[in-house]
C-alpha cells in the first residue's frame, strides 16, 4: 500500500530528479523530510515492484535512433512464441498483446533502417504470423509518462 | 554527433541509478569523469533535447492504473497538428503520435491512454473524440505485457576500460 508520503514523492520524482551533486537532499527539502528518509522510501519502492525503474530517460530519436510501432496478426496458439522471440531482440522495449486483428504490438529501436527491415522481416516471417504492419512516426505531439498519484 | 564520450555516459547512465547520497559521483567514477563533469553535460543533454528527463517510470499497474488502451484514429491530414494539440492537453494520454497507415490499416493518429479501468479509458476516448471533433477510432486494449524495458543505448561502451 502507498502512503500519501509515497504519493507526493512519487509524484515529484517522476519527473523531477535534479542533476546536482545531492539530488535526494533537495527532493528531501521538498517534502519536508530528510534525505535518509527519501532515500529508504525510494529503495523501498523500487524493490517492492512500485518504480520500474529510475534514472536518465533519453530521446532516442535524438541520439540517432530510428523506431516504429509495429504489429502482427498472429494465430491464437502461436502468440506465446511469436511473443517470446520478439522479446529476444534486445531493441524490442515494449511489447503487448492487443484485442482486435492485430494482436501483438511492439516498439523497436535500432541503430539504422536496414537493421529494423531485417529484424521486422524475421519477425513476419516466424511461424504463426499472418501478416505485419509497421507505423513509423510521421510526427510526435507528446511523450509524457507521469501518474499523478 | 556523438562522441566515445557520450555514447559511454549514455551507456552507463542506462544502468542503475545509484540510491545514495551522491549518485552523480559515483556514476562519474564508473565513466571516469569528474562529477563536475558529467553534471555539467548531463545538463547539456537536457537543454538539446537528447534527455528527456531524469526521474522515474512507475509500473502502472502497481499504482493502480490498471487499463490502458492504444486509441488509434483516423484524421485528415490537414488536422493533424490541431488534433495534436488537443489530445495532448489530456493528463490520461501519455503519448502522442502521428503515424504513417498502411493500406490494410487505416489509422495514422495514435493515443495511448491510461486510467483505473476500462469504462475509464473509453469515456476519455470519447472526450478526445468530441474535443477534436472526430468519430473514426476504435480502443485497442491491452491484455498482456510480455515486455517493457529501457533502451540498452551503445551497450558495447558501458563495458570494459575506459574509452576516454
Amino acid at each position: 500500500m502507498l502512503t500519501a508520503f509515497d504519493k507526493n514523492l512519487l509524484n515529484i520524482i517522476q519527473t523531477r530528479l535534479p542533476i546536482e551533486s545531492s539530488p535526494f537532499a533537495r527532493v528531501a527539502e521538498c517534502l519536508n523530510v530528510d534525505e535518509a528518509t527519501v532515500l529508504e522510501r525510494l529503495r523501498w519502492l523500487k524493490d517492492h515492484g512500485y518504480i520500474r525503474r529510475l534514472g536518465a530517460f533519453f530521446d532516442s530519436a535524438c541520439l540517432g535512433y530510428v523506431s516504429t510501432l509495429a504489429a502482427v496478426k498472429v494465430c491464437p496458439t502461436s502468440i506465446e512464441a511469436v511473443a517470446r522471440a520478439i522479446n529476444a531482440y534486445p531493441g524490442v522495449t515494449h511489447n503487448y498483446e492487443r484485442e482486435g486483428e492485430y494482436n501483438i504490438w511492439f516498439t523497436l529501436l535500432t541503430a539504422d533502417q536496414d537493421e529494423q527491415d531485417r529484424t521486422l522481416a524475421a519477425i513476419a516471417g516466424l511461424p504463426g504470423v499472418d501478416s505485419l504492419i509497421s507505423l513509423p512516426a510521421i510526427e510526435k505531439y507528446k511523450v509524457s509518462v507521469e501518474f499523478n498519484l | 554527433m556523438l562522441d566515445n564520450l557520450d555514447k559511454k555516459i549514455i551507456a552507463i547512465m542506462q544502468g542503475e541509478f545509484p540510491l545514495v547520497a551522491e549518485p552523480y559521483k559515483e556514476l562519474a567514477g564508473k565513466i571516469g569523469i569528474t562529477e563536475q563533469e558529467l553534471l555539467e553535460i548531463l545538463n547539456r543533454y537536457r537543454s538539446s533535447g537528447q534527455l528527456r528527463k531524469m526521474g522515474a517510470v512507475l509500473r502502472h499497474r502497481e499504482v493502480g492504473f490498471a487499463a490502458n488502451a492504444l486509441c488509434v484514429w483516423v484524421v485528415p491530414e490537414q488536422r493533424l497538428a490541431a488534433t495534436g494539440h488537443i489530445m495532448s492537453r489530456f493528463e490520461a494520454v501519455t503519448h502522442c503520435y502521428a503515424r504513417t497507415a498502411q493500406p490494410q490499416w487505416p489509422y495514422n493518429f495514435y493515443t495511448m491512454i491510461h486510467a483505473h479501468t476500462r469504462d475509464e479509458c473509453r469515456r476519455i476516448a470519447e472526450d478526445l473524440a468530441k474535443a477534436a471533433n472526430l468519430e473514426n477510432y476504435t480502443l485497442l486494449f491491452s491484455t498482456r505485457e510480455w515486455k517493457k524495458t529501457s533502451m540498452s543505448y551503445f551497450p558495447e561502451y558501458a563495458k570494459g576500460e575506459n574509452i576516454t
